[in-house]
């Protein structure tokens, strides 16, 4: 089994979730989180005083699938969280070891 | 008692009652013109603050109800849109509302009459001893305008553009408002008919709700709230703000009613003041009790938003005529305005009118049933007819929303309304103001 993990914008959780379970994803988890890559951030004003924004806010996608599946879900998630500017995120492919489903025991395959 | 004490007692009252049984006459009579002056120009001055507390009302609850990433720009919009309403009705809005001539008879007053105030150290010889004075009736009055204004901000939460919506307040409160209140509030035409509305049932209250309705229309739904025939709750970042919000407008309400009596100076005026106190409290619990439980048996659970909703729609309930009414009846027009928000919020969402905090029902639906309420009693004058007070509603409420649909419109194609979706998902805080509520709050 593969753990994807994709860091996208906030604004295309939704689409990017509904594509995902159109393909056959039953599962993932989700964080909010700030990051940077080579989005920078900008500056704000407070009451007159310019400061640096280094973090910008990403929603963290975390799906654990059988490998036969995991190109399809990488391919899925790139094509519609991209909006061609900076910023778009990034996906990583980890391999998992094991997996259980805590209801009924089932492991591995069974389990995603 | 002991009779030996009797007649000395008796003596001693007759003594003690003497002088006023002599000066019975003038005992009974009004007190002097300026004792009336400065108890009236009182009225206006308390009810006043109290109503300018309503601001903080709804900039609590409006705060409470939207989610923490728009926040800070719904407090924005709430303290900006207090103060241009203040700077347009000394404008422009006091002049048209009372005009001193009308432009045409009735129906629209003078442009740009701007308000001055007397001057400092007036001596009773030059004051409008029969009134108040005009400093406290511009304050009390400008304060009614920036309730009206501050209706429209909630149900556009969320996802409209900051300067747009200033622009629309500019003309609300400069001239929407003031137009068709002058109609019956500044001796027009429908206080000629009959129409009759103490304290802004329609003319703030269904009017405002207009303006938002006319506004939600054009403006569409929030992101994501109508998906696949389902609606999307979106619930507010701290309902303890939405509580305290709610509770600060039950106060100003009782200087938005109280004070409509618009006198204080005899026995008579000041006992109504208190009926008035009474009745807008009654209406209030009772628009709350019946939200708690209508929401219980229907929903199997109570909603607090829904109890703050109705306690508010029994306050707007009762504002049309919070004199007349005995407790009891108070209790039974608030009640029902509770009753009309708990079923006209779904309403909106079938109709996929996104009013984020409720405006509508509160304002729009439970104000036109507070000014229909008024046939129940006829109004403190006992001459108000259904035939008229339909009339009012539906002449200010379709020149409210057929103007206010003009100007949305007009702002949309010249400014555009909506932030951009990446905006709207990120929060208009950080998107349009670059400044958080709640930056140590952090995501992540």
């Amino acid at each position: 089994m593969k753990l994807i993990i994709a860091a996208i914008k906030p604004f295309k959780l939704e689409e990017v979730r509904e594509a995902l379970t159109t393909i056959g994803v039953r599962g993932m988890m989700v964080t909010e989180i700030k990051g940077f890559g080579s989005q920078s951030g900008h500056t704000e004003i407070y009451r007159g005083a310019e400061y640096a924004v280094n973090f910008v806010p990403k929603v963290k996608l975390e799906i654990v699938v059988s490998d036969g599946m995991a190109d399809q879900v990488v391919e899925t998630i790139q094509k519609t969280a991209k909006t061609d500017k900076i910023g778009d995120g990034k996906i990583f492919v980890l391999d998992v070891e094991s997996a259980v489903r805590v209801r009924t025991g089932e492991t591995n395959d069974d389990a995603v | 008692m002991n009779t030996k004490l009797l007649l000395p007692l008796a003596a001693v009252a007759t003594a003690a009652l003497a002088p006023s049984m002599g000066f019975a006459q003038e005992a009974s009579t009004a007190p002097a013109a300026e004792t009336s002056y400065i108890f009236t120009t009182l009225l206006f001055l308390i009810g006043g603050f109290l109503v300018f507390w309503m601001a903080a009302g709804f900039a609590m609850l409006e705060a409470g109800l939207v989610r923490s990433k728009n926040v800070t720009m719904q407090l924005t919009k709430n303290i900006a849109l207090f103060s241009i309403a203040a700077i347009m009705y000394w404008l422009v809005g006091f002049g048209i509302m009372y005009p001193g001539e009308w432009l045409i008879e009735g129906w629209l007053g003078p442009f740009f009459a701007v308000t001055s105030l007397e001057p400092m150290g007036i001596g009773a010889a030059d004051a409008t001893l029969d009134y108040a004075s005009v400093g406290s009736d511009f304050f009390f009055q400008l304060m009614f305008c920036a309730t009206t204004a501050s209706i429209v901000s909630g149900t556009l939460a969320e996802r409209m553009k900051l300067w747009p919506f200033l622009v629309f307040v500019v003309v609300l409160t400069g001239f929407i408002y003031p137009i068709e209140a002058s109609w019956q509030w500044g001796g027009g035409w429908l206080s000629e008919a009959g129409f009759h509305d103490f304290a802004g049932s329609t003319l703030v209250h269904a009017a405002g709700g207009a303006a938002a309705l006319a506004g939600a229309i054009i403006l569409g739904p929030r992101i994501g709230k109508y998906k696949d025939g389902k609606v999307v709750p979106m619930p507010g970042s701290n309902l303890a703000l939405a509580t305290l919000g709610t509770f600060i407008l039950w106060l100003g309400w009782f200087g938005f009613n109280g004070g409509s009596q618009l006198a204080m100076g005899t026995v008579g005026d000041v006992t109504d003041v208190s009926r008035i106190f009474a009745n807008t409290n009654m209406a209030a619990a009772a628009g709350a009790v019946a939200a708690l439980i209508l929401t219980q048996i229907l929903y199997g659970k109570v909603d607090l938003t829904m109890v703050l909703n109705g306690a508010l729609a029994g306050l707007v309930s009762i504002t049309a005529e919070p004199l007349a009414p005995s407790l009891f009846l108070s209790l039974i027009i608030g009640a029902i305005g509770g009753l009309i928000v708990v079923v006209t919020v779904p309403l909106l969402d079938k109709l996929k009118i996104d009013d984020v905090v409720g405006a509508i029902p509160v304002h729009f639906f439970a104000g036109i049933w507070g000014t229909l309420a008024v046939v129940l009693t006829g109004g403190y004058t006992g001459e108000a007819t259904l035939v008229v007070q339909i009339l009012g509603i539906v002449s200010i409420i379709a020149f409210v929303f057929v103007t206010s649909l003009i100007v949305w419109v007009i702002l949309k194609a010249v400014m555009g309304l909506r932030v951009s979706a990446e905006a709207e998902v990120n929060g208009l805080d950080v998107s349009e103001l670059g400044m958080e509520a709640y930056p140590d709050f952090t995501k992540g």
